[in-house]
């Protein structure tokens, strides 16, 4: 039972690259790279998960109700936009390259071009 | 390299790396029973130490707050390089559609979707300000509430046509307005400084708990992040707007 969460995180992690591995689409392949940033949501939080505790927002508790862990709340929290931006570059890349190359399959991508 | 080989090659590297998490599962606490002592320590000192209720923001925007500014370049340079890549290359220019398929115009947005677009778009920046103003408060913050504000314009697009999302948010405002923001950040620690303390040290009076003008330079940062958050969306948002309506490949002369 205890053990779920974690069985999750390294099953996203290990299809996100098997995706990443045996993608023929570059679309694809990002999504798939988003699908491995996502089991570090998971795993991040929780490991910072406590039985029985609040949310780590003392507005309407008082302080010294056990809460989760903020730190890894905060990362997730960064991440979660900074990776949406940086999947918009990646995206903008594969528009570029399938007006380049007329194809999104990293396959046929094999010559560089000047 | 072969398909089969590539699979092969990533089936050995797969179990060699599955046995290295598990041998790091094996060193987690069990789900549910966080061990500390970060957490802890700083659910305890950011009520009396800092007048932040919520602890996330006061991680992220003060104890932390010079990782979040890398963080946020990380956005800044993303969103850059999104504006570059899209650009009109040399082969390439940008017409009106109406220039390139004279005579044809695209069919009008259903007066359904014009009506719930815009009736949505106003509460939306009032959700999206109020979540940027009282993220030291309650759960919210700048990058939340920058891209519910961005929203707000991909709304204005939807009831309208391209041009007029170019009208509401003109360009060079959002290219000034996240510049205002990434800069705001940096500009903001160097209070710290000016004060004869270290820099991002939340130097400015704390007030009350619980009130919005509290937590020293906590919401300005916040407000800083909303400002460019909001800003880097809507600027990605026009990139890839403006890539698939109107730069087209210049026609032989």
């Amino acid at each position: 039972m205890s053990l779920y969460p974690f069985i999750v995180a390294a099953w996203l992690l290990f299809v996100g690259l098997y995706g990443i591995v045996t993608s023929r689409n570059l679309i694809h392949l990002i999504v798939c790279m988003q699908v491995v940033q996502a089991s570090t949501y998971v795993l991040l939080l929780s490991i910072g998960y406590r039985h029985d505790a609040v949310a780590p927002v003392f507005a309407e508790v008082p302080v010294g109700t056990p809460a989760v862990d903020p730190v890894v709340q905060a990362l997730a929290l960064t991440d979660v936009v900074v990776g949406a931006t940086v999947s918009a570059l990646l995206f903008a890349m594969a528009v570029q390259v399938h007006k380049r190359s007329h194809t999104l399959d990293p396959a046929r991508l094999v010559e560089l071009r000047g | 390299m072969s398909a089969r080989a590539r699979l092969v090659m990533f089936l050995a590297a797969a179990l060699s790396l599955g046995v290295l998490v598990l041998w790091a599962y094996g060193g987690l606490p069990d789900f549910g029973h966080y061990r500390g002592p970060y957490g802890d320590v700083l659910n305890a000192v950011s009520v009396p130490e800092r007048n932040i209720t919520d602890v996330v923001t006061a991680v992220n925007f003060d104890y932390r707050g010079f990782d979040t500014l890398g963080e946020e370049f990380i956005l800044f340079a993303a969103v850059i390089g999104v504006a570059i890549l899209l650009r009109a290359q040399r082969d390439e220019e940008q017409r009106e559609a109406s220039e390139f398929a004279f005579g044809r115009s695209a069919p009008r947005t259903s007066d359904a979707v014009r009506v719930v677009a815009l009736s949505l778009a106003g509460p939306t920046v009032v959700t999206g300000l109020y979540i940027v103003a009282h993220g030291h408060l309650t759960p919210g913050g700048g990058f939340q509430g920058g891209v519910v504000l961005a929203t707000a314009l991909l709304l204005v697009y939807l009831a309208g046509e391209y041009s007029f999302l170019r009208r509401a948010a003109p360009l060079s405002l959002v290219e000034v307005c996240e510049a205002i923001g990434g800069g705001g950040f940096a500009v903001i620690g160097l209070a710290g400084l000016i004060a004869g303390a270290a820099y991002m040290e939340n130097v400015l009076p704390l007030g009350q708990v619980g009130q919005l003008n509290s937590a020293g330079t906590v919401p300005l940062i916040n407000l800083a992040v909303g400002l460019e958050v909001a800003a880097g969306f809507v600027l990605i948002l026009v990139e890839f707007l403006e890539q698939t309506l109107m730069v087209r490949l210049k026609e032989p002369t």
